[in-house]
């Protein structure tokens, strides 16, 4: 026998069980072992999605509708698949503002708005009343069921029932002590509730298993299992209508809407951004979120047919409402543990709902209406209180209370109006009316505040006629004849058919027109309203949060010291706390304590960011302002100005940077065209020289091959001429593709070390017979120590060779003398070649080592070669790390000189050592 | 076919021996210029009836040797024909701007320059 006391103590048995999960969760965030930083714990935190709703609403929603409970699972399923952008963008602004609720975070985007903050947080709070007002009715009603027990039904209220006999009064009581335990023992909200958390993970488990295991029991237990359970609803006409998903196309629209709703309310209810976005610990738990959470819609929707049609079929014929059904079946079959498992699992769904959905609402209506408010009125006295942790702390609590309040309340004026999903639904649509500003934010930079402000509060107007209207009047607290004629009687105002719309579905009515007037409000109101400075640097900031490294909020320009700074921070996060967070950031910024800090920007964004985390962006503004107040009070109304004047010189330094870096890429620019036009004249160039010998062959052939009487002399010389150019046309071939290979890179280099002289002795034997043809002398000085560099054998070789064969070319015909030198100076190795030739005119020396350029030995006379030798020489010996140079004077012979860095001599004892 | 006088300024050897040979092969007086220089002396005194002229010649150009033949008097009949291994439109005009007669390409068939030498030469 189910005991009225054994319902009780098991209630607070569980409670007190949560209580003590949520106790462990914070007691180990304190030691720095968060239990919660899993993704499991935090893709079960999200199913504070499915509240009681859920699990007693869903069977009601489809024993009158069949399939028709599934949108609002269908929509966060598809959602997920975009979480992955969308939360996740959130996630890192949420972190990197320190942003505290959905309210704050609108706020924020749109230029730290008070006001706009305020509004999100009036909308949230009427809008999420009737959804708290669901779950104290779902507790309450199942509790009265279960005490009723072996009863099925019910008897309905007694109007003379006063709140003090009401269940649910002391439901949202207990709820009301309970969430203030849970969620304002300490103060800084961006420092997460982690033991919140993991009791709402834990709920998410209990309310699982509980409708599985009733799912299971009426599947298999009631009934022979689905086929069963479907075949004998089949057989009923007025059963089998319900299991035709699409009847008509009205069907079809409200499906599309119910998706399209529960899709922006898995985003925008405020406990749902307070478990995904505020609560987050790690980005990457998204990823398993995006399956686990849709697996978890799945298997908790897996018997809700089997449940409804079980039901309808069971108590075919009786009053039972379906709301009830996953409770009053067990019931029916004297199943008493199974009930109270149930009863268990339904407590779990609604308070977590309550508890989270009351702590993220308290949250802004302290930080987002409440503060601002006291702020502003008060002024001076108020803002120079000691006392604020506690005081913020006080306005959470209350709010917490007047919230539960305002949903018994609620629940008293127009809890039967609707079935338990119905009145969800009117939520949902409320909470739907932030999609556009959240989503648009984090989106499009254009959206402006005065946007988000029209956009918000003509949805919220439109959703405050078209669905919570009528479900206040169709409890009888509002003429009814309202509903049914329209205001005055006039027709097209009527609020469930508006403008003589005829929508089956309340709901999708006014998300239609809802929606119709926010969207068009806060884009049209967008487009022709610009954005202030704040709210530009603020939505620049939301939009690129992916590719911003760092925080670029509004600078503050003016007069303002460290100590004030800390003791505003000292206000609210206590002296201690804020002293530890000055000398932490101090650390950071290498200095060695908080005195050594200027009061700069970025410390002033510190200390606002700190401050955010406890009170919201837009009053943390407002307090930071004031430490500036009480240094400088001429600066008073500086507010925007002494911001406007920092933007200025951020600007100024912006624009600096872009006129660097312009003339940076202007100069870069003009080396690649003068890279280009280089590459242009040594491509004309080298077509010129190879044209030259293709023209003497060419010419000599066609001589030769039509003139056959020439006489063998002749013949002799010009095959003679056609050899020799075909040797200089190969020759520039080579010398061409050799200085490709060289600039680009691609050479081959074999570095070893060399000894110098020997190098020089291979050179001058293998040039000798050229030397000797000519008669010029050579005189070699090797000096006392033979130097020893690193180098390509070859490539030295081809160096050495190029300056002997150059020295010959210019030396006169007769007395010829060619000078070979190797020394070792300072730490380099250094070769010079002298020859006695005509010398070289300054202006020349500077063009020799550039391609294709030439000096005559004499002025009417090129000399031989392809003019890339130096040029060759000079790349070959700076890849070495030496240099390669010409001393001369006309009439006084040259002197080609090249150094290379000399090894470093090592003993030969040291070496083998 | 009366001996006309043709020179031949070109600081190539090879190429210069091998205009000078399709020259006199065609029966013609010709003088040999190494450089602008020599080129403007040979036309003063030589008197040529054609230059066949390098437009890349060293210490003067071919371009000079060409305005100056132009500027001459003396010189009103003498047809110049320009050679430059460079074959961009932008040399061509340069060349037919400085008043030269006729263009050839390097490198050039040796049976053409002998046709084209014949036409200028009207012979």
């Amino acid at each position: 026998m189910l005991q009225g006391w054994i319902i009780v103590a098991a209630s607070f048995a569980y409670i007190g069980l949560l209580f003590a999960i949520a106790w462990y969760g914070d007691k180990r965030a304190e030691q720095g072992r968060s239990v919660i930083a899993n993704p499991w714990i935090y893709s079960l935190s999200l199913a504070v999605y499915a509240t009681a709703w859920t699990f007693y609403g869903s069977v009601g929603r489809a024993a009158s509708d069949g399939v028709g409970f599934l949108p609002i699972y269908l929509g966060p399923t598809l959602m997920l698949v975009l979480w992955w952008f969308v939360v996740r963008k959130m996630i890192r602004i949420a972190k990197a503002n320190r942003i505290t609720s959905l309210a704050d975070f609108v706020a924020s985007r749109y230029g730290k708005s008070a006001l706009l903050g305020g509004l999100v947080t009036v909308v949230a709070v009427v809008g999420i009343v009737p959804y708290i007002s669901l779950q104290l009715k779902a507790i309450s009603g199942s509790f009265n069921l279960l005490m009723q027990y072996p009863r099925t039904v019910v008897p309905a209220r007694a109007g003379a029932e006063t709140f003090l006999q009401d269940t649910a009064f002391y439901v949202a009581l207990i709820l009301a002590l309970f969430t203030i335990a849970f969620g304002t023992r300490k103060l800084d909200a961006a420092e997460r509730h982690e033991g919140m958390v993991a009791a709402v993970a834990f709920e998410s488990i209990v309310k699982l298993v509980a409708f599985l295991a009733v799912g299971i029991y009426v599947t298999y237990g009631m009934f022979d299992g689905f086929a069963d359970v479907f075949a004998r609803a089949a057989a009923r006409p007025e059963l089998r209508d319900l299991m035709t998903p699409f009847t008509n196309a009205a069907r079809h629209a409200d499906w599309s809407w119910m998706t399209l709703l529960s899709m922006l309310a898995i985003v925008c209810l405020p406990r749902q951004f307070q478990v995904a976005v505020i609560e987050n610990v790690d980005e990457k738990h998204l990823a398993r979120a995006v399956w686990l959470f849709p697996l978890y819609m799945l298997l908790i929707n897996l018997f809700v047919l089997p449940i409804a049609f079980g039901g309808l079929l069971h108590f075919a014929g009786t009053r039972v409402d379906a709301d009830t059904f996953v409770l009053t079946l067990p019931m029916s079959q004297h199943r008493e543990g199974l009930a109270l498992l149930v009863f268990l699992g339904g407590l779990s769904a609604a308070t977590g709902m309550v508890i989270v959905e009351t702590i993220a609402l308290s949250t802004m209506v302290c930080n987002d209406l409440v503060m601002p408010v006291l702020l502003r009125l008060t002024h001076y006295n108020f803002r120079e209180r000691k006392d604020f942790p506690a005081l913020l702390l006080d306005i959470r609590r209350g709010a917490i209370v007047t919230i539960l309040m305002l949903g018994y309340l609620y629940f008293v004026v127009a809890g039967d109006a609707y079935a338990l999903v119905s009145t969800g639904l009117i939520s949902f649509a409320a909470a739907a009316q932030f999609g556009p500003v959240l989503l648009g934010g984090l989106y499009w930079k254009g959206a402006t505040r005065a946007g988000a402000l029209a956009g918000l509060s003509g949805g919220f107007a439109v959703w405050a006629y078209t669905a919570l209207l009528p479900a206040v009047a169709k409890s009888g607290w509002a003429a009814t004849d309202l509903l049914a004629n329209g205001p005055r009687g006039i027709e097209w105002l009527k609020p469930t058919q508006l403008f003589g719309l005829h929508i089956s579905d309340p709901t999708s009515h006014a998300m239609l027109w809802s929606m119709i007037v926010n969207v068009g409000l806060y884009v049209g109101v967008s487009v022709f309203s610009r954005a202030g400075t704040i709210e530009a640097a603020q939505a620049a900031h939301f939009v690129d949060a992916y590719t911003e490294t760092a925080e670029p909020g509004p600078a503050w320009h003016g007069a303002k010291s460290v100590e004030a700074l800390q003791a505003v921070v000292a206000r609210f996060l206590g002296a201690g706390r804020s002293a530890e967070l000055f000398a932490a950031y101090a650390k950071s910024r290498g200095h060695a304590d908080a005195a050594a800090l200027a009061a700069d920007a970025d410390l002033v964004r510190f200390a606002e960011l700190q401050l955010a985390g406890t009170i919201g962006a837009a009053s943390a503004r407002t307090m930071v302002a004031t430490a500036r107040d009480a240094d400088a009070l001429r600066h008073r109304a500086g507010d925007e100005a002494s911001q406007v004047i920092a933007y200025s010189h951020q600007l100024e330094e912006k624009q600096r940077e872009l006129e660097a870096a312009t003339a940076g890429l202007r100069a870069a620019n003009e080396r690649l065209q003068e890279l280009d036009r280089l590459k242009d004249d040594f491509i004309s160039t080298v077509t010129h020289e190879l044209r030259t010998p293709l023209t003497s062959i060419r010419a000599f052939s066609e001589i030769l091959h039509d003139n056959p009487q020439l006489d063998e002399a002749e013949r002799h010389r010009f095959l003679g001429l056609v050899i020799k150019e075909s040797e200089r046309l190969t020759r520039l071939i080579n010398q061409v593709l050799d200085l490709a290979k060289l600039e680009s890179g691609v050479a081959e280099w074999h570095t070893e070390e060399i000894d110098l002289a020997e190098i020089v002795r291979e050179a001058e034997n293998a040039t000798a017979p050229l030397f000797r043809s000519k008669s010029i002398a050579v005189e070699t000085v090797v000096g006392e120590v033979p130097p020893r560099v690193m180098a390509d054998r070859d490539r030295l070789m081809q160096v050495m060779l190029n300056l002997l064969s150059n020295a010959v070319k210019f030396c006169p015909e007769r007395g010829g003398r060619v000078q070979v030198r190797v020394v070792r100076a300072g730490a380099e190795a250094r070769v010079d070649v002298r020859d006695n030739g005509p010398g070289i005119s300054p202006e020349h020396q500077k063009v020799i080592f550039e391609k294709f350029r030439q000096v005559g030995d004499t002025l009417t006379q090129k000399p031989a070669g392809s003019g890339l030798g130096l040029t060759i020489c000079s790349q070959i010996i700076g890849h070495f790390g030496g240099r390669l140079w010409v001393r001369s004077a006309p009439g006084h012979g040259s002197e080609f000189s090249f150094a290379l860095p000399a090894v470093v001599a090592v003993p030969r004892a040291a070496a083998s050592a | 076919m009366s001996e006309r006088r043709v020179l031949i300024a070109e600081d190539e050897e090879s190429i210069l021996a091998s205009l000078e040979f399709v020259v006199r092969a065609a029966g013609h007086e010709v003088r040999l210029a190494r450089d602008g220089e020599q080129a403007l002396a040979a036309l003063r005194e030589f008197r040529p009836d054609l230059v066949l002229l390098d437009l890349m010649l060293p210490r003067r150009s071919g371009l000079e040797v060409c305005a100056a033949v132009r500027a001459d008097p003396a010189l009103v009949a003498t047809k110049v024909l320009m050679l430059t291994a460079r074959g961009g439109s932008n040399d061509i005009t340069r060349g037919l701007a400085a008043g030269a007669d006729a263009y050839m390409v390097k490198p050039f068939s040796t049976r053409e320059l002998g046709e084209r030498v014949r036409a200028m030469l009207g012979s």
